[in-house]
């Protein structure tokens, strides 16, 4: 079990101790709301090993952790193109997943991704896709096209929220106008930078924080969204459609990965061996209302999981990963980020 | 000081001007609450009463260990960062003129005119090169750091030309520096050391991105716990778990009015300006 | 001022020590990492290399264009100006708001004044990001203030309040109140009323006793809340974020950008190292100035 009231433990422990950390435990590093405690409380009682969790709110949080040195963590949760640059900047240990007892589970279409080849480092989590979402009742529309989202009709002006950070919008940018990510073309940055400019007066907010919420209250009827949680402002009642553009949504992969420095290496690889069995990987879903890459795992599921369209990409729409960008195409995605927000 | 409540110091409005500022200062508290009973999960669509979020919020461990982490974190700041404080409004402004003056006063200032995210990344650099990991003990460091400044303002803006006769007249009556200082100093500061720390506390129990930087493993708060909610959608769990923050302060300010009431009907021996003061010793 | 005995001057230092201490170590060494760091170059991934550049500093006035020809660029310079213009903004609205009543719990009996105090901080005890989410709510679409007038039919469309630089303010004044309220109220309280009977007894008028009399004196309560209230909002992102839409960018959520986002840390570092000159010389000019009040006090 989780330590229920220990902080003050925790606090004349650690300051008397130092690092000195029980065996036996796992520390899991993650977004909030995003590791299932039903999960987390069978891995407690199955391996007696004891779980906490702290959370981050980004990719970009959880990297400059890991860069400074000093964490303590056993798992992060990073998405794809992070996992790519934390093994180029060797924050990650190698831990041999593709020779795990469960890594047989895995959907042959997610093992040795292009950011881990080899398999050495990471174990799969959770997947999901950005794209935009629009309220069915009150949009004429029916989301067959990023245009619908980059160049508004009128209805759509002044009632649409783009998210808060460039990395998801970007990408759907370059899917729009048919640009591959991380263009390191100034030319081509340049027509991306037109679109947002000329998309800007038409958008009511850049936030990526209560996206149903506003979505609901009818502040916006397109907005930029996530799959699993485009899924939660369905299922609450309001008439959210989770938009599948013929262009294509942007996809993004969560991994299990642990970083150097990690004290519990044992325990985080029977963690990560542990998430690549059907049933878990499962319970994992069925919290966080976003898809796996375990098969076998689809019996487990909730009946609200396996039939949501929100989950179920039409097989005609591409669904392209997010890329670690180079520095110079990078530096290009700042310059227009800032350019539009300015 | 004898404070005779006369009409010259009075102003018309001035009531209602401080009801309205409460309602501004509580309105978006009580739909907060309101909010935390709703069944529904988007935070602006009312669909019925439950408590179905307090039994989440029960139910989740790991948003109780923030909270407690919070908590913790907010006391034990507040407590070293108020006495920080108090020592260097004392020595500042008392201290007559030397040099070193308007550096120790810059310094003091100092964390307040830091942008938040630059002391982070700064102090978790700082932190991870000396290797310091005292857990929690790494975010109480931050925070004491950056509460002292919001301790000093009001201690000091209290001190800056506070009536010395009275302790003038301790020492003359030869009273002895300590006695002058918790009997008469303290007392007469009192309200200022009060206003720093309620300051401190609050600063520090809403504190994110520093936190979010500088904590090890094992010591996530609230704040951090919250925007790191994105993700997924804020639930309202916050809300529930914040109205139970609320109700906390809500009755900790009950007991405190209470048991000053009844420290009140006894006589006070020192002025009646810093009767407040005086009776929370 | 108090002259205090012997080795006062030892004391004095004494009594500094502790916030030398820890300030000097945990937020000095850290500034002057920081300024080590803004004339480095910048790691793309985040982090620098070290390798000596000025290049964050020529980035704040000048830009390179997508063609890499270094051109005059205002951009930064816009939201330094657009920040601080926001931020005097909200640290008036908080004066104007808070002053009365830091006047009026100082007129309350003793007993209740500590009361009025907890008053103030308690909503402070919820989350700031929660709070100002309520502000949607109050401001929105369908909200508190629109849905009455909509439904009496003062109003028949939207009065769209919600993110506009109106929505802002109020965020930020909301934001930072006690921290205006309590130090005056703190620099009020001791307060000598028989100024304010002497100002009266000689036929003063309600007005001038407030500004000739009332207010000079809280001087140090008010110059110490509107630092604090107008520095955090300078590099406030919450409010200008929820609440103002995030559509035009200010210092705090650049800053941020460049840090987390971006990760360019050097250039993070340097609009840091500048706002930070700006914010000294103000602290400068205050101390000069409070040091030439305490003479003049120390004579009365």
């Amino acid at each position: 079990m989780m330590r229920k009231f220990g902080a003050p433990l925790v606090v004349v422990t650690l300051l008397v101790s130092g690092t000195a950390f029980a065996e036996g435990d796992l520390y899991i590093y993650n977004w909030s709301d995003y590791t299932a405690p039903d999960m987390v409380e069978k891995f407690e009682t199955e391996t007696g090993i004891n779980v906490i969790i702290d959370t981050y709110d980004s990719n970009e949080t959880a990297l400059a952790k890991l860069q400074s040195g000093a964490t303590g963590y056993d798992i992060v949760v990073p998405s794809q193109h992070f996992v790519e640059i934390m093994i180029k900047e060797d924050l990650l240990q190698k831990v041999a997943v593709h020779q795990m007892e469960n890594f047989g589970n895995v959907d042959p279409r997610w093992t040795y991704p292009s950011w881990d080849p080899d398999q050495e480092y990471s174990a799969p989590w959770n997947w999901g896709s950005a794209s935009f979402s629009y309220r069915a009742d009150l949009y004429s529309g029916s989301g067959e096209s990023l245009s619908e989202f980059f160049e508004p009709s009128e209805e759509v002006c002044g009632r649409l929220g783009v998210f808060e950070a460039p990395d998801e919008v970007i990408n759907m940018a370059n899917l729009y106008l048919g640009l591959p990510y991380c263009s390191e073309d100034p030319a081509e940055m340049t027509r991306i930078q037109e679109l947002l400019v000329n998309q800007k007066p038409c958008v009511t907010t850049y936030s990526s924080e209560g996206l149903n919420d506003r979505l609901a209250n009818e502040e916006v009827i397109i907005s930029a969204h996530w799959n699993g949680y485009s899924k939660k402002g369905r299922e609450a009642g309001a008439d959210i459609v989770y938009a599948y553009p013929q262009e294509g949504i942007v996809g993004w992969y969560d991994s299990v990965v642990v970083p150097v420095g990690a004290s519990n290496i044992e325990n985080a690889k029977i963690f990560m061996n542990f998430m690549m069995d059907p049933e878990n990987a499962a319970m994992q879903s069925n919290f966080s209302h976003y898809a796996n890459a375990i098969m076998g795992s689809g019996p487990y599921l909730d009946e609200s999981l396996s039939s949501a369209p929100e989950l179920n990409v039409p097989a005609d729409v591409p669904v392209i990963f997010g890329e670690a960008c180079s520095p110079a195409a990078q530096k290009l995605i700042d310059r227009v980020w800032t350019k539009v927000l300015q | 000081m004898k404070r005779r409540h006369l009409e010259v110091g009075r102003y018309h409005g001035l009531g209602t001007w401080t009801v309205l500022c409460f309602a501004f200062l509580y309105l978006p508290i009580g739909i907060l609450i309101i909010y935390s009973f709703n069944a529904s999960s988007l935070a602006m669509t009312w669909t019925g009463f439950s408590l179905d979020w307090y039994a989440k919020v029960l139910r989740n461990d790991s948003i109780q260990f923030a909270a407690v982490n919070s908590l913790v974190i907010a006391t034990i700041t507040t407590l070293f960062a108020t006495a920080i404080a108090t020592a260097a409004a004392l020595a500042l402004v008392r201290g007559g003129r030397f040099t070193g003056h308007t550096a120790s006063l810059g310094l003091v200032t100092l964390p307040l005119v830091v942008p938040e995210i630059v002391t982070a990344v700064a102090v978790l650099i700082f932190f991870a090169n000396l290797n310091l990991n005292l857990g929690i003990g790494n975010v109480i460091i931050a925070h004491t750091t950056f509460c002292i400044p919001f301790a000093f303002m009001p201690i000091r803006a209290r001190l800056v030309g506070m009536d010395t006769s009275l302790e003038q007249a301790a020492r003359d009556l030869y009273s002895s520096e300590w006695q002058t200082f918790r009997h008469i100093t303290a007392p007469l500061l009192m309200p200022g050391i009060l206003s720093g720390a309620m300051l401190s506390f609050v600063i520090s129990l809403d504190d994110f991105i520093i936190t979010l930087m500088v904590a090890p493993a094992g010591a996530t708060t609230l704040p951090v716990y919250i925007y790191s909610m994105i993700r997924q959608g804020i639930t309202p769990e916050v809300n529930a778990i914040s109205s139970v923050f609320f109700a906390a302060s809500v009755l900790l300010v009950s007991i405190y009015w209470l048991l000053s009431r009844r420290v009140m009907s006894v006589p006070k021996g020192t002025g009646t300006s810093n009767a407040s003061g005086g009776s929370r010793t | 001022m108090i002259s205090l005995p012997r080795n006062s001057r030892t004391r004095t230092w004494l009594g500094l020590a502790p916030a030398w201490l820890v300030i000097g170590v945990f937020m000095l060494v850290p500034i002057a990492l920081m300024a080590v760091i803004s004339f480095l170059e910048a790691n793309p991934y985040g982090g620098v290399h070290f390798n000596f550049s000025t290049d964050a500093y020529v980035q704040i006035a000048f830009e390179y264009d997508l063609e890499d020809n270094l051109v005059f660029n205002p951009i930064y310079i816009n939201i330094i100006l657009r920040s601080v213009g926001l931020s005097i903004l909200a640290t008036v609205v908080c004066l104007v708001i808070g002053f009365p009543v830091a006047y009026f719990i100082t007129l309350q009996p003793p007993s209740k004044r500590n009361f009025y105090i907890y008053l103030i901080t308690i909503p402070f005890w919820t989350n700031l990001l929660i709070r100002t989410f309520s502000w949607i709510l109050i401001l929105g679409r369908n909200g508190v203030i629109e849905t009455p007038l909509l439904l009496t039919g003062v109003i028949d469309d939207s009065l769209n309040m919600m993110y506009t630089n109106g929505a802002i303010t109020v965020g930020l004044a909301y934001s930072y109140l006690p921290l205006m309220i309590l130090p005056i109220y703190a620099s009020l309280e001791r307060l000598d009323f028989r100024l304010v009977e002497a100002a009266s007894d000689l036929y003063a008028h309600r007005l001038e006793i407030m500004t000739k009399v009332i207010i000079p004196l809280s001087m140090p309560g008010i110059v110490a809340g509107c630092m604090l209230v107008y520095i955090p909002s300078l590099g406030a992102f919450i409010a200008p974020d929820l609440l103002g839409g995030g559509k035009r960018l200010l210092l705090g959520s650049l800053v941020q950008f460049q840090f987390a986002t971006a990760r360019n840390w050097p250039f993070g570092a340097a609009i840091a190292m500048v706002l930070l000159a700006f914010v000294v010389v103000a602290l400068m000019i205050y101390a000069r100035s409070a040091r030439k009040r305490a003479l003049i006090e120390g004579d009365l």
